[in-house]
């Protein structure tokens, strides 16, 4: 098929010609001239350009940035922009008549993508705790107001999802074929037809959420000449409860897994509620997570400590490789031509064994780590009896700290038997100086992030700060 | 305020707390910001080209290769300005694209037009530039160390500075830096100039100060003024970046168009917008300073350093202001403010809400802060034995008396709302029971000047039509940036004629509609402009007087505009009614109106005289908690109280106070420009560059504004500007958060600790305290 199909606020829309790597956001304003939407950033970060999606009939709507996604990815949803929330009449939506009346607009530049999250946040059904206000506007940034008057506007609108229906999501059998050569874009549905793709086209570029890939489009204005979307491979966006552990697929996205990591491990679950924004996190896999092997990538570090492994594949059939294998280098991978990821295996709690995953960055939400920090550790008489720790932020990737796991085996788990971290840290790591932290900082954090989870679990710290 | 009038008032009058105008627009996407403007036909789209180099030679640009890939219509470089190549915003020339040399990485040194945003931006990457690399100076300590400046020093000195601080039984040095800011407006630098018929440019800016396009998009292309007219509906926020900055981005634009000879729009995508336009001043202080026992401040010495970058652009008028501000509420005897404007290259810094103000507090509140560890006292009463007096000690350092004081009243009325007592007691206690988590408590006082330090700015102009069917066409020199102008001003005009605020419609902006106009800045959008178009709407309504008197045959005097009608006694006749009548007895309904700031003087020499209309103050005490093993920080809690006069619009400056508190925090915390060490801004981007989220807001922040204080001055309806003084009760935060460091060693060191107080910096300030 050459034709996309999707929703746009409620009508049916066809598009067969606007090339297969414009952004959402490029379409809707220049091509749609539907201007509500803005362009604050064309990095995924500001939100001025968050617009909602329902994937399937049922679904309810969920942010996106519109910058980071190409248009075909669209095909088969239902999108609502700022244009589509006010009634036939004109009435305001509730949530926009709730930010009118909180004063919550100044410029009015960010209001269209505040909107949209604040939408989403009340079809979620949520309730107003401020805390998950806080992290349903994270992926918007307002310069003007201060944001009290806009999380008031969240307080009131909370958990009463608008008696106003939306169509249902289109009903589409087929996937798209979009494109043309030099500028085409394949969504597969099963992982056969995604491991023919892939050894037939050695230049397809793979595309989960898009959320990093979306950048060359969006903010580099690039184009690739092959896309291919697993979006629409049901057995990649699956997420299965084994025996042993749990099973993510490569499409699942942050928020999918989200629910299933946290009742396993709450402090990855934390971890993963600062990755991006829900606009990011909504599009965004931790199969892309890995895949995309940043010396930070924040779950990565997790997911070495865990013990996590990953299942590839290709035409030739699939092979496990553990987490810490996977990753081979800076932005590197075990990943073999025509091979792509189907899915993470993260082992269930082991008795006995604590795991936290910490996060040092400038802002507390949507913001890339200076540091990431993950430890499974093993207490036992007043010793340490086992560490796993992974860092993350410390080196050109992410990786197991040897040394300091080798050398605080053993050792009483007390702040003076765990001595001099820092040259224990040095040994495993040479940071680099950048923009997020000094190398110094970098290696002093990572020392006390070990000393506050032993003053934690001997019960001598405080609540963190999030909780005061 | 609430006297009750019988006949029934109006609605949305001075004082009432009403919408922004734009409200409904904002939140249905349908409110029309520039480049959501339909294309006009043939509009080409503009791309810059950016020095990779801090400081490089231009030695040769080769435009072949650009000019060959599709769609590209045309470049220019500095060659191609065809009249004066000078948009400087003050008396020092500045070009608008590099001439002979770049000076910063980012710095524009071509543009390119093209049929597409796409094609523009790909071709500039294919612009043949052949630079030779010079030596560069980096950082202000590297400028001090050469010389290097942007513009003359500034002195303010008052008394024998260096006897009193010899004399002095105690003093202290110190140094401390605070960072520059990128303004982040959510829409981005942006033009559009569309040529008209015999040279005519049409410009569409969003700029702070349509007026200075103007004037540099005529001094471009070699037009007279009155050929080039200048539009802006609304920003998408502004906050100073586009005061000067507009000009850059419009006259780039309009050479383009010269040159095509067809429209051009020029969008800046975020990156270059921070790499190539400038930020709020990063400054290092250096103060020596001599006091007694008590922390009476009897002398001070102190270096203001402003990293001015390139250029001089508005740097001067930053430094003055910075040096107006450095004494914030403190009386200082025998004083020396030195301010040197340091050239760097790094993109030059500009305008940024505060202007120089917030750090010329930051200097003093860190002096201050000093003096009060030294002593082992309580910082608020060193503050209070050097606030400013009534009858003695009233005078500044520019020789201003403060004459409406309410220092005292602003800090009791904190005290009294929050107890403060209390509130030290429960972070003491917090303290004492807390192993790694440490809490920090502190105020900040603010008295900020009202009126631009140049007294030619403050002036304004106002067009006001009735129309005869009584609906009222509003324009004035102020532009809007969110910042609730317009509506205040239409408040304004509707209190004048008595008639409903919905009857006022407000233009955009335009220099063919109201002339010769200052930028939107320095607070004091409302004050002169609000006045300018009260003295047009009163104009008209003395001619709407003398038909209404003629009509019911009273006296003039007895005609009272009331509740959108006309009385005469008990008779009465509608706005719309007298408006129609008017126009029958061919009485004009249309009216300029004139304001200019009484009393103002500056001298430059001595940097002395009034430059400042009134003062602002407010009162501020934010607690925070630190975490001492990573420095991470969060402000927990925020109490305000700010002095708004008789608050035109209390809706409208709640949400300023609250949006500038907020902003500064984000200024003093998280918000870092991080240069490598080849002079590349690293943190261009919001993926890198962190303004506050929602999260970061205080969870409890409470703002009140200062009851029943109408303005001494005769302001608008005794109003005080609001736009910029709150900003600075942020730095609060930063002084809580030394509180907490200092908590750590019992208050007995100084933290070292610059801002932004980043968790790095906190935690590299434990790491000292603690080794002390």
């Amino acid at each position: 098929m050459a034709v996309l199909r999707f929703l746009l606020n409620g009508r049916a829309h066809e598009e067969s010609r606007i090339s297969p790597t414009t952004t959402v956001l490029d379409y809707l304003r220049i091509h749609l001239g539907l201007t509500g939407t803005k362009e604050g950033c064309a990095e995924g970060d500001c939100g001025a350009c968050t617009i909602a999606l329902a994937r399937r009939t049922g679904d309810s709507y969920v942010t996106a940035n519109s910058c980071l996604l190409v248009v075909p990815q669209l095909h088969g949803a239902s999108v609502l922009t700022v244009e589509g929330l006010a009634g036939p009449d004109g009435a305001l939506h509730p949530v926009q008549q709730a930010l009118v009346e909180t004063d919550g607009t100044q410029c009015g530049f960010c209001t269209p993508g505040f909107i949209m999250a604040m939408f989403a946040f009340q079809e979620s059904g949520e309730p107003a705790r401020d805390d998950l206000i806080h992290e349903a506007l994270a992926g918007n940034l307002c310069r003007c107001t201060g944001y009290r008057p806009i999380v008031d506007a969240c307080r009131r609108i909370a958990a009463t999802p608008s008696a106003q229906t939306y169509a249902p999501v289109p009903r589409v059998q087929d996937c798209p074929d979009y494109g043309e050569t030099g500028a085409r874009f394949l969504a597969p549905t099963t992982m056969d037809d995604l491991a023919a793709i892939l050894a037939a086209h050695t230049n397809a570029q793979l595309l989960a959420g898009g959320t990093d890939l979306g950048l060359l489009f969006s903010r580099e204005r690039k184009s690739l000449p092959l896309l291919v979307s697993i979006a629409h491979i049901p057995d990649l966006a699956r997420i299965a409860s084994t025996a042993s552990g749990l099973e993510i697929g490569a499409a699942a996205t942050y928020n999918a897994a989200l629910p299933h990591i946290e009742a396993l491990y709450p402090s990855f679950g934390s971890l993963i509620r600062r990755i991006g924004s829900r606009q990011i996190r909504n599009l965004g896999t931790i199969g892309g997570n890995i895949a995309n092997a940043s010396p930070i990538g924040d779950t990565i570090p997790c997911l070495m400590a865990l013990g996590a492994a990953v299942t590839v594949r290709s035409t030739v059939g699939a092979r496990t490789i553990p987490m810490e294998e996977f990753i081979t280098g800076y932005r590197k991978t075990a990943l073999a031509p025509g091979e792509f990821i189907e899915k993470i295996f993260l082992p269930k709690p082991q008795p006995g064994e604590t795991f936290t995953a910490n996060k040092i960055s400038k802002r507390f939400d949507q913001d890339i780590s200076a540091v990431v920090a993950a430890f499974a550790i093993r207490i036992g008489g007043g010793k340490l009896i086992s560490i796993r720790a992974a860092y993350g932020g410390m080196a050109a990737q992410a990786a197991r700290a040897h040394a300091l796991e080798t050398e605080l085996a053993g050792r009483s788990w007390s702040l003076e038997a765990l001595g001099d971290l820092e040259s224990l840290l040095a040994r495993d790591f040479t940071p680099a100086d950048d923009h997020r932290a000094s190398a110094q900082y970098r290696l002093s954090v990572a020392a006390n992030l070990v000393r506050r989870l032993c003053l934690e679990m001997n019960g001598n710290a405080p609540a963190a700060l999030e909780t005061l | 305020m609430n006297t009750v009038n019988p006949r029934g008032g109006i609605k949305g009058g001075a004082h009432t707390a009403t919408r922004h105008d734009s409200a409904a627009g904002h939140v249905t996407g349908s409110a029309i910001y520039l480049d959501d403007m339909p294309n006009v036909r043939g509009t080409l789209h503009a791309a810059l080209v950016l020095s990779p180099h801090a400081h490089a030679r231009i030695v040769a640009i080769d435009p072949t290769r650009a000019l060959a890939m599709p769609g590209v219509v045309a470049l220019i470089t500095s060659a191609d300005v065809p009249g004066h190549n000078n948009i400087g915003p003050g008396t020092i020339e500045e070009p608008m694209l590099a001439v002979e040399e770049a000076e910063y990485v980012g710095h524009p040194v071509a543009a390119i037009a093209a049929d597409t945003l796409d094609h523009a931006r790909a071709a500039a990457a294919f612009v043949d530039i052949t630079y030779d690399p010079l030596p560069a100076i980096l950082t202000i300590e590297e400028a001090l160390a050469s010389g290097a400046i942007v513009c003359p020093e500034q002195h303010m000195v008052r008394g024998d500075p260096f006897t009193a601080l010899g004399k002095a039984p105690l003093r202290l040095a110190g140094e401390v830096r605070c960072g520059g800011q990128d303004h982040f407006y959510l829409e981005g630098q942006i033009a559009l100039a569309i040529p008209g018929e015999e040279h005519d440019m049409h410009m569409f800016s969003s700029t702070q100060h349509p007026t200075e396009v103007q004037h540099g998009v005529a001094h471009l292309l070699g037009l007279p003024f009155n050929a080039v007219t200048v539009e802006v509906r609304r920003m998408g926020g502004a906050f100073g970046g586009k005061e000067s900055q507009a000009t850059i981005i419009a006259g780039i634009a309009a050479v383009l168009a010269w040159k095509t000879k067809r429209p051009v729009k020029l969008r800046l995508p975020r990156d270059v917008d921070m790499m190539a336009t400038g930020k709020r001043h990063g400054f290092l202080i250096r103060y020596d300073v001599g006091f007694d026992a008590q922390g009476t401040i009897l002398a001070l010495d102190m270096l203001l350093a402003a990293n001015g970058g390139n250029i001089a652009d508005l740097t001067p008028a930053v430094l003055t202001r910075a040096l107006c501000h450095a004494d914030n509420c403190y009386y200082v005897p025998d004083i020396r403010l030195r301010g040197v404007p340091c050239k760097t290259n790094t993109v030059s810094n500009t305008a940024f809400r505060g202007f120089g103000g917030p750090q010329g507090m930051f200097a003093i509140e860190a002096v201050v802060e000093a003096i009060a560890t030294h002593l082992q006292l309580p910082l608020d009463a060193v503050r209070r034995r050097n606030f400013y007096g009534t009858e003695t000690r009233n005078v500044t350092p520019y020789g201003m008396v403060v004459e409406d004081n309410l220092i005292a009243r602003v800090t009791e009325e904190l005290d009294r709302a929050v107890d403060l007592a209390a509130w030290r007691r429960e972070i003491d206690e917090f303290n004492a029971t807390h192993l790694t988590i440490r809490k920090g408590l502190a105020t900040m006082p603010i008295k900020f000047g009202i009126s631009f330090n140049l007294p030619s700015l403050n002036q304004a102009g106002a067009l006001v039509h009735v129309y005869s069917d009584g609906s009222v066409h509003l324009n004035h020199g102020g532009t809007e940036m969110g910042q609730g102008l317009f509506v205040k001003i239409a408040q304004v005009v509707a209190q004048a004629f008595q008639i409903d605020l919905d009857n006022i419609r407000v233009s955009a902006t335009s220099t063919g509609k109201v002339p010769n106009t200052s930028p939107t800045a320095a607070s004091s959008g409302s004050d002169l402009n609000g006045m300018a178009a009260l003295n047009a709407a009163s104009e008209i309504k003395t001619r709407m007087s003398a038909v209404a008197a003629e009509h019911f045959e009273v006296p003039v005097d007895e005609i009272e505009f009331s509740a959108n009608r006309i009385f005469a006694g008990n008779r009465s006749i509608s706005f719309g009614d007298l408006a129609q009548l008017c126009w029958q007895k061919r009485v004009s309904l249309s009216a300029t109106g004139f304001y200019r700031t009484p009393g103002l003087h500056w001298d430059f020499k001595t940097n002395t005289g009034r430059p400042f209309y009134y003062f602002s103050y407010g009162a501020a005490a934010s607690e925070v908690a630190i975490d001492t093993l990573t420095g991470e920080c969060r402000t927990l809690r925020t109490e305000i109280v700010q002095d708004a006069g008789l608050s035109l619009n209390p809706a409208i400056d709640l949400g300023q106070i609250e949006g500038a508190f907020v902003q500064g925090m984000g200024w003093l915390t998280m918000e870092e420009l991080w240069w490598d060490a080849k002079g590349a801004l690293r943190t261009h981007g919001p993926s890198t560059y962190k303004i506050p989220g929602s999260r970061d807001v205080p969870p409890i922040f409470n703002v009140r504004i200062l009851p029943e204080s109408p303005n001494k001055e005769l302001t608008v309806f005794r109003s005080k500007a609001i736009g910029e003084p709150p900003l600075m009760l942020a730095i609060s935060v930063w002084l809580a958060i030394r509180d907490a460091v200092a908590s750590l060693r019992q208050y007995k060191y100084r933290p070292k600790l610059d801002a932004p107080a980043t968790a790095e910096r906190i935690l590299s300030a434990i790491q000292d305290i603690r080794s002390r």
